[in-house]
């Protein structure tokens, strides 16, 4: 395997006085999707937003293509090419799509091909790119959430739970736009809860238990074995 | 793989009250002024009140907006904002007594020359006061409402005390410029030349701080961080910076509103600003925290309803804007155009 686009070694995160990561060790590959696994409550999310600086790692280090981000203020990861979609889509509600997407465009005015890109994975945010975000359907927003992201080119994406409260509809449009991102080479870590669609995108998967990452492997590996699934996340995916 | 057809996005048509509900608070401008007109009988008097009212209103706006910013993108409680009033009055009527050639000549060209440097000086101090302000009091404190309220409170008093020091204890008396003194007869009322100019400058104000805020990228960063500063990080965007540029335009702002302020009651006190935040705080608050907008509205509605009453009802006036502040959240309770939904 290639270097690897971003690594955890041994991350311990507190949040106030709660101990979430308790030594995280991850490796997300180049040009691959790596699913984040297990139960709610593990760390699934205090894992990204600790590598994107919203929280502070206060032990280990995380590594941007080699580069130590952990000290690093949440702009300067961002500047350094990580995108981020937050469990909670993050979108500015009073602002309209097209100020959305102008606003994630940091490094300068949005690239034509690349929005129509966008639009064709997304086709309601082109007929609504005018409409103020709070008033999208719940799909629109995540959808809006994920195109902020997909509208630069980044070195690694984490994404939180695209699909999370999603009718099937738009969870098939979300999972057309992460492969269209996949196919592009892109480096993505992702957390999902729909194994369909982790099954689908992921090519490497982390699963999480107690602040740690108590398996790594092939996606491929997990899909298949049941067994596997059932002593990591006392589930049968099988079932889904 | 799900085999759901194609997500196909459609646009409602909006009935005629969703359309009206987004201007609702704009209308109500002109609604009070129906019903001043309906409440004094005679025309001249309120054609004068309303104009009173308007200039009240942009006054109270210019040394308002700042704050709204402040507190809707860094939920900060800033009790210490009514110093830069103050001292923005201060500056600018020192300004004004050493540039006393260009203000007592009966030139319009030369005694607006005159204001601007006023401004010009008073922005400029209050604009880097304000910078010491957030270093020193307000950083340390952010995150942490009850002691914001509790330094802030402080750092005015510290201000205050500090004007008693330069400028001595005494208020200050200072007289308009020559040609903006007296008033213009129109439709048999009679009309303040200064507050006419007040009006004008409220407006300019707000035009450009709506045009930086919708027009460009800087604009959107503040409106996005006053939504979700977090995110707005998380784009590659350093809040902080934007934070400390809107503490100092904000406090420059409130320093331009306070040469306007002084120069309308044509005195100066070290405790202007502190007077003055009761009805900045209403307005900020029935605004909308973080509304540029909504302040505007609610300043102008201040200004109008104390004019009105005032002139019906004066032993009213004092608390009438209690009870419009009430009313208003009792119809809106995040105020009139909310932005900040939830911290």
């Amino acid at each position: 395997m290639s270097d690897p686009i971003l690594r955890l070694e041994g991350v311990y995160t507190n949040i106030a006085q709660y101990h979430i990561l308790q030594g995280v060790d991850l490796e997300v590959p180049r040009g691959a999707v790596t699913m984040l696994l297990g139960r709610n409550g593990v760390g699934k999310t205090t894992t990204l937003r600790t590598i994107i600086g919203h929280w502070r790692a206060h032990q280990g280090r995380v590594l941007l293509d080699g580069q130590d981000i952990t000290r690093m203020p949440t702009p300067a990861i961002a500047r350094a090419g990580v995108g981020f979609v937050p469990e909670d889509m993050g979108i500015f509600a009073n602002l309209t799509v097209e100020e959305n997407m102008v606003l994630a465009a940091a490094s300068g005015p949005i690239d034509g091909a690349r929005l129509d890109w966008v639009f064709q994975a997304f086709p309601p945010l082109k007929t609504f790119w005018k409409s103020e975000a709070g008033n999208l359907s719940g799909g629109q927003k995540q959808m809006l959430s994920i195109a902020r992201a997909m509208v630069e080119e980044r070195r690694l994406y984490l994404i939180d739970e695209p699909t999370k409260g999603l009718a099937p509809a738009i969870v098939s449009t979300m999972a057309r736009a992460l492969r269209e991102l996949k196919a592009q080479g892109a480096s993505i870590l992702l957390v999902e809860q729909n194994f369909s669609v982790a099954r689908a995108l992921g090519d490497t998967a982390c699963v999480m238990d107690d602040g740690r990452i108590v398996w790594s492997g092939e996606m491929r590996e997990l899909a298949t074995d049941a067994s596997l699934q059932e002593r990591l996340m006392g589930l049968s995916m099988e079932a889904h | 793989m799900s085999m759901a057809p194609e997500h196909a996005p459609t646009m409602a048509r909006l009935s005629l009250a969703q359309r009206l509900a987004p201007w609702m608070p704009v209308l109500l401008v002109p609604l009070l002024v129906v019903a001043g007109l309906l409440a004094i009988p005679n025309t001249s008097s309120w054609l004068t009140l309303t104009v009173s009212g308007l200039a009240m209103g942009m006054m109270i706006f210019l040394m308002a907006s700042g704050l709204t910013l402040v507190f809707g993108l860094m939920d900060v409680i800033n009790f210490g904002h009514g110093a830069f009033v103050s001292v923005g009055a201060f500056v600018g009527v020192s300004v004004l007594l050493m540039l006393g050639g260009m203000t007592g000549a009966p030139s319009l060209a030369l005694n607006l020359a005159a204001m601007g440097l006023a401004v010009i000086g008073a922005m400029l101090a209050t604009g880097a006061m304000g910078w010491a302000f957030e270093k020193v009091i307000v950083k340390p404190v952010y995150g942490h409402h009850l002691k914001q309220i509790l330094v802030t409170m402080g750092g005015l008093i510290v201000v205050e005390q500090l004007i008693i020091v330069l400028w001595g204890p005494e208020e200050i008396y200072i007289s308009r410029p020559e040609a903006l003194k007296g008033a213009i007869t129109f439709a048999g009322a009679a009309l303040e030349k200064y507050r006419l100019v007040a009006v004008g400058l409220g407006l300019v104000v707000f035009a450009a701080m709506r045009w930086t805020l919708r027009r460009t990228k800087i604009g959107l960063i503040v409106r996005a961080g006053v939504e979700n500063g977090e995110m707005v990080q998380a784009l590659g965007y350093r809040l902080r910076l934007v934070f400390v540029g809107v503490f100092i335009a904000g406090s420059a702002l409130a320093g331009l509103g306070g040469v306007m302020w002084g120069l309308y009651q044509e005195v100066v006190s070290a405790h202007m600003g502190n007077q003055a935040m009761i009805l900045i705080f209403i307005v900020v608050i029935i605004g909308g925290l973080g509304s540029v907008e909504g302040c505007f509205i609610g300043a102008l509605l201040v200004g109008l309803m104390q004019n009105y009453v005032a002139f019906l009802e004066p032993k009213v006036a004092l608390i009438s804007n209690i009870g419009l502040m009430v009313a208003i959240l009792m119809w809106r309770p995040m105020g009139m155009i909310p932005v900040v939904k939830a911290k």
